[in-house]
């Protein structure tokens, strides 16, 4: 197997409150490969924007990585100096966020944005700049792209803008994007769109996705793998089909279960009992014992740890670990 | 079909979004209307859920907001258990009791200064219902009803999570005793595992109560799982209203179509989405005819001048004028 692009290895995130220290991410591992679309899914709360947050190195203060390492190509990047993580933030990691109106500036034209960006990690005249601006501004499916390049971000819609974003993300050649939530503000007619501009220049240049989303119809679509968070852990890692028809966690089943889809015929969504725990009040053992049905001894004193399975899946779950299973009193 | 609990006619509503007189004057503009909904019709039979589906500003809150009576539409009539509503009057009293609305954000719907109890209580005493002491006690057993605990009547708002402040919004919107209720995206601001939990509440009091619903959303899957009959808004006018499991599988209107193109399913069936081609337009001037043509594969001459008028399908009504064509063809 090739080595992976992104490796994220045991990365802790903690924030110190005045009623103590949480932890937002826990433990949490795993690669991204080059030109892999990765999917992150989770409720609020799970731990999906920090760690993309975390890899990029936007962990707000007094957040902080307190264990754990992110590597790029094999090189360390979550212990960089600042100027050090601005070559890589914008150049080599590439990121879209989910407010196409807040990530650009008002004040600002597109064409000077994307100039500026453009000639701040490539070294190459303005004129240069600006035309490969609008070769990209056309690729993301902007009319006119070499007209409307002078406009300012008002002048566009929010779909328009999100493809602006995305331009801009890309502008660079990353070799990874960080898309969060990337259509979550936008109407499903346009997400379509925008999913489908993503996808494709990003397989065009060879760009590996990492796409945070809570909509698991999105991931279904666009996804290679997908890795489930729950309470700042890994649930389950695997191929997207597999995790969907199949999933291992209960919690993934849980969560598959509770989606209305297109096309079902039950009458009642399968209903997980119960939220997911405040940080401040992660349960001992798995953290998801007091919702699960199949909860067993183990479950309650010791963590699971993720389990490598056939297939490339991998699962954090004691029901799946032949040793502990064994104790199960109804198979 | 029986007398229907709930009937609007020519529903149509505009704002007035002109810049102020003396800009007016200066610069010699007309004024500005934006259509927010335009000539909508539909009835809801008793013991139905009926949904309202489109983009954002297709206008779909905006009927919500005039069938409960918050906005007063510009044309058109509310019928409500055969009883058509003075609209310049206001809802008389005697009716308000009988329909009640959930919102989409439960953070904002509640009052953080209020006990939770006196929330639920609220519509009891201002409909006069009860005594305090029962006003109470109900409130109690209504949190019961949604899944909580009677004790937390003497709680606040913000000592709940979105899906338990979602519970007490219904709980609140089920004591005045309603037949009907607005739904305007119970589920939106909700996680999914939350949501499945809320829709299943939803429908276990609707088969408890013999509750009515407009439910209002976004989501085409929440909205296929919840309902018994859709209706397709597309820039504050009605294309099609179906029965709601036929309108996914034989869409008929254009729009309908391609707006089903787009949601992605979980079902991995393997189709590629086809992306939609274009955007809403702009509702303060939109296309003349047919509001839908500079986006439609259909489209010919007759949909840039005419604005089509529903008619009847095998699964419900559309309007389109491509539909016509097949029809007398």
């Amino acid at each position: 197997m090739a080595d992976p692009l992104l490796s994220v290895r045991d990365l802790v995130v903690e924030f110190p409150t005045r009623r103590g220290t949480l932890r937002a991410l826990d433990r949490v591992s795993f690669d991204i490969m080059p030109g892999e679309v990765l999917g992150m899914v989770g409720e609020s709360g799970a731990g999906k924007s920090i760690t993309g947050a975390a890899i990029i190195g936007l962990i707000e203060p007094p957040g902080r990585i307190a264990a754990g390492e992110i590597r790029l190509k094999g090189e360390r990047i979550d212990n960089l100096r600042p100027e050090a993580l601005r070559k890589i933030r914008g150049k080599r990691i590439g990121m879209v966020f989910q407010d196409p109106l807040t990530s650009l500036n008002p004040l600002y034209t597109v064409a000077q944005q994307l100039i500026e960006t453009i000639r701040t990690h490539i070294d190459c005249s303005e004129a240069e700049a600006r035309k490969r601006a609008v070769a990209l501004l056309d690729r993301v499916g902007i009319p006119a792209a070499a007209r409307r390049i002078d406009d300012y971000p008002h002048h566009f819609s929010g779909g328009m803008r999100q493809r602006v974003v995305i331009a801009l993300a890309l502008c660079a050649e990353p070799e990874l994007v960080i898309a969060d939530e990337p259509t979550t503000a936008l109407d499903v007619s346009v997400q379509s769109q925008i999913i489908e501009v993503l996808k494709d220049i990003c397989a065009e240049r060879g760009a590996a996705v990492m796409l945070i989303t809570h909509d698991m119809g999105v991931i279904a679509e666009t996804a290679d793998r997908v890795a489930v968070l729950y309470a700042g852990r890994v649930a389950e890692i695997g191929p997207v089909r597999e995790v969907i028809t199949e999933a291992l966690h209960p919690y993934t089943r849980g969560l598959m279960g509770s989606i209305p889809t297109l096309t079902q015929e039950s009458d009642r969504l399968v209903q997980i009992p119960g939220a997911m725990p405040r940080l401040n009040a992660i349960p001992q053992g798995c953290a998801f014992n007091p919702r699960c049905e199949r909860a067993f001894a183990p479950c309650f004193t010791e963590r699971p740890e993720l389990l490598a399975l056939d297939g490339g899946r991998r699962v954090a779950c004691w029901l799946h670990d032949t040793a502990k299973a064994s104790e199960v009193p109804h198979g | 079909m029986a007398e229907p609990l709930l009937k609007i006619e020519g529903l149509t509503r505009r704002f007035d979004v002109s810049k102020p007189w003396l800009n007016r004057v200066i610069e010699r503009d007309e004024k500005q209307f934006l259509t927010a909904n335009a000539d909508v019709s539909f009835e809801i039979a008793k013991g139905e859920t009926f949904a309202l589906v489109g983009e954002s500003g297709s206008g779909k809150s905006t009927i919500a907001k005039m069938v409960v009576g918050l906005l007063p539409p510009s044309a058109g009539t509310i019928t409500f258990a055969g009883q058509t509503i003075d609209t310049a009057a206001g809802i008389p009293r005697s009716l308000r009791r009988r329909f009640q609305m959930i919102f989409q954000d439960p953070f904002a719907s509640l009052n953080p200064r209020w006990r939770v109890g006196e929330i639920i209580a609220e519509p009891i005493r201002t409909f006069g219902l009860m005594n305090p002491t029962d006003a109470r006690k109900e409130a109690a057993r209504l949190l019961e009803v949604v899944g909580l605990s009677a004790n937390d009547v003497t709680k606040f708002p913000h000592e709940f999570s979105g899906g338990q402040r979602q519970r007490i919004a219904i709980a609140r919107a089920l004591s005045s005793k309603p037949e009907f209720i607005v739904c305007d995206e119970p589920t939106s601001a909700l996680d999914v595992s939350v949501q499945a939990q809320i829709l299943n509440l939803m429908r276990d009091l609707q088969d408890e109560f013999g509750l009515t619903y407009l439910l209002i959303s976004h989501d085409l899957s929440v909205v296929r799982h919840m309902s018994t009959r859709i209706g397709v808004l597309y820039l504050g006018r009605l294309v099609e209203i179906a029965q709601a499991k036929k309108l996914f599988t034989e869409p008929q209107h254009p729009y309908t179509r391609m707006l089903l193109d787009a949601v992605p399913d979980l079902a991995l069936s393997g189709r590629r989405r086809r992306a939609v081609e274009g955007e809403i337009p702009n509702p303060i001037s939109p296309p003349p005819g047919c509001a839908f043509h500079p986006r439609c594969p259909l489209v010919h001459d007759r949909c840039k001048r005419e604005v089509p008028l529903p008619r009847p399908t095998p699964i419900g009504q559309a309007a389109c004028h491509a539909l016509d064509a097949v029809a007398t063809a």
